[in-house]
This record gives structure tokens, C-alpha cells and sequence, in this order.
């Protein structure tokens, strides 16, 4: 056994209403910068749809993940290490920019400085890229905004395999929900392992999955093998980039920049131990639908004193022991099991945990039925079908999501009960195999969630790992020579910016 | 004149352009590894690249191990093991040329897809052009050899060209006088072959320095990366 540490996510997507401000405040602290426009570490989705990059979610198409061989080893589904090297001269696994979408600004000057005109002057979109005129534009970071678009492009959406998806385009049938995304910060990230030159790393006292930007060469292998589509090319620095979990935030022992502007709560940070011994047994389960249960077993009580003992041992600082106690990544997805990895599938041990949203009931006749006495609906009458939110987040396997939002129910009819009622509800609580205690403590975490409650982030102790001397004067990360800000010229050649004209010159 | 002219080109020009070619690609990958990448616009632009880049890479890297293997294998060697000198250039100008061609397609989409499409050009620097036209000149006089081969095809011109790439690693003295005499496409060919050498470190030919062919060799996938060096004991 050898415990390590990782600083986790839940999103709690009953209560996500796709207000984008997580993506904006990420957009600009970290990739508001040339070659990266298109790029959004964290990108909230609508679902069903086929999400940003177009069609991430489809392996057959970009071979991202990992396969189980026939003789139970994994392996990138990109293929063997040597497979990986062959298209290195061009990834046919590459998305194209299209994909994700022509990055574009506005003419917003020609609308002060235009001379007189016939027609009110306009702001038309410019490309980013070649700062060429563009008639129009064909996607965006956000294409399928609440439900946009045909419900026959939409509906190419990889999670209602097995799911009669036809009615659901049926305006009465129809139904939605967020997904807002980001770097998995993976147990066993597929990226990593695909990195030929070795940059992409995981750091074994958070867990944080980062490139080294003077190590990567650009050879983009991990944009094709991350599952999620979460490393992007900086066309302009020629690297690779990726979220970055706001390292240097949580070093200071302050939430990410997504969680800590999140303005429904639905974001929650907090330490797990795991076994890193058994992390290759885990991704290597034959049954794609045991990968969520799995995953869950390579999670270590925080509470039990073999455990304490061990990650003592293993060199867990104290504090983080402590963290990993009260830990509401913990409580939420292992102990009350209501947040759930998304894909596990790609076996990729993801470390973003979701927990599934609830959502109308489909037919009012059995809304009429439900709720007086406390009595739960079945969650198998909810407006999103279970198999959809399965196949998100489970493989496939409906039982765990739907105990998960029976839980959530069994909250609510509990909650109800005693805040209207004045009754203590055990039997709601014991049939859902909870009790009132651990009920009213889901209520205080998930309902509540209180800045303290959401974020138990441990700070790290970077005078141990560094010589703080050596630091002293240097500047961290700098696009060049020294402290450059990559703006002055440089004997080795800088990045050509590209001429943005004025409308005037191009018309 | 001509003398001076061959003692500076083939006497003291390969020593210049190998000193910035070491010199160069150290201080660039100690001062600047950040612009140290092998530059691929593949994200913006598929077309072409898959069979561009295949063609080319493939091609241009048969090339080089023909030219390292070919020039700088002490000549004993092909002697003790009994390969005659016609025998090796014939086999040097088959593949060459057939590697010579297909470089030379390859070299050719790249850069019609480089001048031509709107994204590609607007984000390449004056050296990412340059280098395209540089290496296609090079090809061009490298394949227009392959003619010039074919009126001696007894070997000994490739023997001298040998003796002279060796006799610049061994500091061979007067090494420049071999060359003299060759053929002007010859020396056109050594001279801007010596030159790529010299501008190198200023493009992006330095991710040829970081071929990553140890990732065959990583035990495992996985890289975890720990810092735990100095910690205090508690």
C-alpha cells in the first residue's frame, strides 16, 4: 500500500444554472492570451448535446483513453507506445481547430471611427487567426447553448446509447441540463502516458496533473489521448496546455479560481487518500460498468487509524490528514456515494466527481401522486432519463446513479418533514440506507454549502520541496529569455503576431 | 582566389557553422527551452499536413541517416567488410533518390499550404518560410547530384567527399583540397548543407534534437513527479 494524496472536485449539478461564470473568471486569469483564444480550461456545457470540442465524447473517432487488452493490460487507445511515435509526424487522432472553433473578435473600433454611412456601421466578426474578415461564424465555445440547435445534430450526443432518444425531441419530452467541464486531474491520466517527451506529469503531493512548458515539444499526442478533450494546443508558443487546478491558489490554500467565483456553490474541493498501489488493477477491470465501483474501492477510509498510520508513513503531512477527515469530496462521493466520476469508462480514473441532477417529473399525473406524506417518487419518472445520466457518469450502470438521486429525494422529503412538519423522518433516511445524522450533515454540505464546508484545501509547504533562497530574485514562469515577457525580440526567433486590419483596409 | 575561396568554404566554414550549431543549440536550451518545440500547425490546418508531414519527415530522415552513416563511417569499415565503393554509391543514389522524392512531394505541399493558406501564412515567422525554401533548394541541388554521380560511377569521388566530411572531425590538415576540384553542384550542396547546420539553432530544426525516441524506452506511463527532498523530518 502506498498512500498518496489528491486535491479533488465535486460539481454538484442539481443546483449548476449555467451562468458561465466559473469559465469566464477562468478565461481571464489563465488563457486570455494569444494561441490559446479558443481554449477554455473549464467550459460549461448544455446536454444532450455534442458538447465542445464537437463530439468529444466519441473515442471511436479521436482514440482517446485508455483499451483493455485481451490480455487484461491497458494501453492508450491510441495504441502502444510505438503506434504513439508513428504519428508523430501527423496525428490523424488531431482535432482541427474547427472543431473547437475559429477563435474571432469585432470591428467593436468601427463603430466609433467609421466615417459617415448610409447604414448604421456594424461590428462584424474578424478571425483571430489570420485577422481576415469572417462572413460567419460556425461554432463556439457555447454552440448548443440551452438546447440550440436541431435536436437531429444535438441528439448525435454519445450518452443516449441504449436510450429511445427519438421522443426527446418531442418539445414535451424534452429536457436539459449543465455540464461544466474541466481537467480531470486524472489517477491515471491517459495524456501523461501518452506524452513522448515525458512533460506531462503528476505531482504526488496534490495530484495535480501539469505540462512542463520547457519540456513539451509540441508533439500533441495528449490532446488526442485525454478522453475529455481538456489539453489544448497553444498554437502561437507552439505547447500544449492545459487547467492547471489553480495550483498556486491551492498551495495558498484558496479554492480554484472556478469554485471560489462559482455563484450557485456547487463546487467543492477537498482531499482523498488512495492506494497508488492498486491504481493500474482499478483502470484494468474487465467490466466496463464495475469501473465507477472499482475506482471507488482504491479510496482509503481517512478515518481509520491503519489508514492514518500508513499515510504517516508515506510522508501525507498532518494537516492533509486532517483535511482528508472533513473532506466533502469524501463524504459526497464515497461515503453518501451521491457524486460520481464522468466517464469512467475511458479508465482514465477520473478525479472530478458529479453529482447527477434531479429534474421534473415526467408526467404531472404522478406528480399529483407523490410528496404529501414524505413518500419519494420513482426516480425512474424524472424528466432526465436515467440511462442518460448513467451513461455520463457510471458506464452504463443505472443502479448506483439511481440510489444516488433517491438519496438527494430522501433529503429533501426529510428536510421537508422536519422543517414544515416538525417530524424527525427516519424511515425516509434508513430506506435510502442513510440516517437522520448523516441526512442533516448531506443538507448542511449540499444544500447549504457554506464556504467552509465547500472548501477544505490544506496549504502546501513549498519551503520543504524548494530552497527558497534559490528563488529569491527569479521570476517563475516567463514566455522567454529570463523574466521576458516573450514581447522583446529574441535571437532565437519570437512568434509572428497576426496583422489584425481595420475594416476600412479589407472592407 | 578560388583557392582562398575553397580554403575558407571547406577549410574553415565547417568549423564555424558546427561551433554555432553546438554552441547555439546549448545556449538556446539552457537560456530559452520555453521556444524550444518542434512548431506544428496541424490544429490549424489538416489538409495537406497528413500526407505533407509523412512524406517529407519520412523521406528527409532516410536522407540524413544515409548522409551520417554514409559520410562518417570510416572507410576501413566498408573495406573490411568487403562493400566496393561503386556498390555504395549506386545503393547511396538509389535510395537517395527515391528518398530525395518523396521528400521533395512532401516538401512541396508543406509549403504550398504554408504560403498559400490564410491561417498557416499569417501565423509563420520570416524563419518557418525560410527554412521550407532553404531545404528545398538544398533537395533540389542534392537530387541534381544524383546526374552529376552518374557520369563517375567508380566511387572515388564519394570516397574523397568522405575522407574530407571525416577529415573535418579529425582536424585533418589541408582537409579543404579534396573538395577543390568537385563539381560546383557538389559544392553548392556542401556549402548550404554546412549552412543549415549554421542557422539551426535559430529555427525550429532544434526539435530534431529532441527526436523522442526514449518514450519507447519509459518503464510504465506513468511520469509522477515528487518533491519531498528537503522536507523536515518531524
Amino acid at each position: 500500500m502506498k498512500i498518496r494524496a489528491q486535491i479533488a472536485m465535486v460539481l454538484n449539478l442539481d443546483k449548476c444554472i449555467g451562468c458561465h461564470t466559473c469559465s469566464i473568471t477562468c478565461k481571464n486569469v489563465w488563457t486570455s492570451r494569444e494561441g490559446v483564444e479558443y481554449a477554455w480550461f473549464n467550459n460549461v456545457e448544455t446536454k444532450p448535446g455534442i458538447g465542445y470540442p464537437r463530439d468529444w465524447e466519441n473515442q471511436k473517432r479521436w482514440n482517446g483513453g485508455w483499451r483493455r487488452k485481451s490480455n487484461g493490460s491497458i494501453e492508450p487507445r491510441m495504441g502502444a507506445k510505438w503506434r504513439i511515435l508513428a504519428k508523430i509526424f501527423a496525428n490523424p487522432d488531431l482535432p482541427e481547430i474547427d472543431d473547437y472553433y475559429e477563435p474571432f473578435t469585432f470591428d467593436y473600433e468601427h463603430l466609433q471611427k467609421a466615417p459617415e454611412l448610409e447604414a448604421f456601421p456594424t461590428a462584424r466578426p474578424r478571425s483571430l487567426i489570420t485577422g481576415e474578415r469572417m462572413e460567419k461564424i460556425e461554432s463556439g465555445p457555447n454552440w448548443e447553448e440551452i438546447l440550440g440547435g436541431e435536436f437531429s445534430k444535438r441528439s448525435a450526443d454519445y450518452n443516449f446509447e441504449c436510450v429511445q432518444k427519438e421522443m426527446y425531441g418531442q418539445f414535451e419530452n424534452t429536457f436539459m441540463m449543465y455540464l461544466p467541464r474541466l481537467c480531470e486531474h486524472c489517477l491515471n491520466p491517459a495524456c501523461s502516458a501518452s506524452c513522448p517527451s515525458g512533460a506531462i506529469y503528476k505531482r504526488e503531493e496534490d495530484g495535480v496533473v501539469l505540462i512542463d512548458q520547457d519540456k513539451c515539444r509540441g508533439w500533441r499526442m495528449c490532446i488526442s489521448a485525454c478522453p475529455y478533450k481538456k489539453i489544448y494546443y497553444n498554437w502561437a508558443s507552439g505547447k500544449s496546455e492545459k487547467c492547471i487546478l489553480c495550483y498556486p491558489r491551492l498551495e495558498a490554500g484558496m479554492p480554484t479560481v472556478c469554485s471560489e467565483t462559482c455563484v450557485g456553490r456547487i463546487r467543492y474541493l477537498g482531499v482523498v487518500l488512495y492506494d497508488a498501489d492498486r491504481i493500474e488493477a482499478a483502470a484494468s477491470v474487465k467490466d466496463e460498468k464495475k469501473l465507477y465501483s472499482s475506482q471507488l474501492e482504491i479510496f482509503l477510509d481517512p478515518n481509520d487509524p491503519k489508514v492514518i498510520e500508513q499515510a504517516r508513513a508515506d510522508g501525507v503531512p498532518e494537516p492533509w490528514l486532517e483535511a482528508a477527515r472533513k473532506s466533502p469530496v469524501w463524504k459526497m462521493a464515497m461515503e453518501w456515494k451521491v457524486a460520481f466520476p464522468l466517464h469512467p469508462e475511458y479508465r482514465t480514473l477520473p478525479m472530478v466527481w458529479y453529482i447527477p441532477p434531479l429534474s421534473p417529473i415526467q408526467a404531472a399525473a404522478e406528480a399529483g401522486k407523490m410528496g404529501m406524506d414524505g413518500a419519494m417518487p420513482d426516480v425512474k419518472s424524472l424528466r432526465i432519463p436515467l440511462r442518460y445520466l448513467a451513461n455520463l457518469l457510471t458506464a452504463g450502470d443505472e443502479a448506483p446513479v439511481a440510489l444516488g438521486l433517491e438519496r438527494m429525494l430522501a433529503m429533501r422529503a426529510f428536510m421537508r418533514a422536519k422543517n414544515i412538519d416538525g417530524v424527525i423522518d427516519e424511515a425516509v433516511a434508513s430506506k435510502v440506507g442513510l440516517t437522520g445524522l448523516q441526512i442533516e450533515e448531506m443538507y448542511k454540505t449540499m444544500a447549504i454549502a457554506n464556504y467552509e464546508d465547500r472548501f477544505v484545501i490544506p496549504t502546501t509547504h513549498r519551503e520543504w520541496a524548494e530552497d527558497a533562497y534559490d528563488l529569491r530574485g527569479s521570476c517563475g514562469f516567463s514566455f522567454g529569455n529570463g523574466c521576458s515577457d516573450g514581447e522583446t525580440p529574441s535571437l532565437f526567433g519570437g512568434n509572428s503576431t497576426p496583422a489584425i486590419r481595420k475594416p476600412e483596409e479589407v472592407g | 582566389m578560388a583557392d582562398f575561396a575553397n580554403h575558407m568554404l571547406f577549410g574553415w566554414y565547417p568549423y564555424l557553422c558546427l561551433t554555432v550549431f553546438l554552441l547555439g543549440s546549448a545556449i538556446r536550451f539552457d537560456r530559452e527551452q520555453y521556444s524550444w518545440r518542434s512548431g506544428s500547425s496541424q490544429l490549424l490546418r489538416r489538409k495537406q499536413l497528413l500526407w505533407g508531414s509523412n512524406l517529407f519527415h519520412v523521406g528527409i530522415l532516410i536522407i540524413f541517416m544515409g548522409h551520417f552513416f554514409g559520410l562518417l563511417t570510416p572507410i576501413v569499415v566498408f573495406e573490411t567488410l568487403g562493400i566496393p565503393h561503386y556498390a555504395k554509391q549506386l545503393l547511396a543514389m538509389v535510395v537517395g533518390g527515391v528518398a530525395g522524392l518523396m521528400c521533395l512531394a512532401g516538401l512541396l505541399l508543406l509549403l504550398h499550404r504554408r504560403l498559400t493558406d490564410a491561417r498557416i501564412r499569417n501565423t509563420s515567422s520570416f524563419s518557418d518560410i525560410a527554412i521550407l525554401y532553404i531545404l528545398l533548394a538544398q533537395l533540389l541541388l542534392g537530387l541534381s547530384t544524383i546526374f552529376v554521380s552518374a557520369h563517375h560511377l567508380d566511387g572515388g569521388e564519394m570516397v574523397r567527399f568522405m575522407t574530407w566530411a571525416q577529415g573535418v572531425f579529425t582536424l585533418r590538415g589541408g582537409n579543404w583540397e579534396l573538395i577543390a576540384d568537385a563539381n560546383p553542384i557538389f559544392k553548392m550542396h556542401l556549402v548550404l548543407g554546412m549552412t543549415i547546420f549554421l542557422i539551426f539553432p535559430f529555427t525550429r530544426l532544434v526539435h530534431i534534437w529532441s527526436a523522442p525516441v526514449w518514450y519507447l524506452g519509459r518503464q510504465g506511463y506513468q511520469v509522477v513527479r515528487t518533491r519531498k527532498s528537503i522536507a523536515p523530518a518531524e
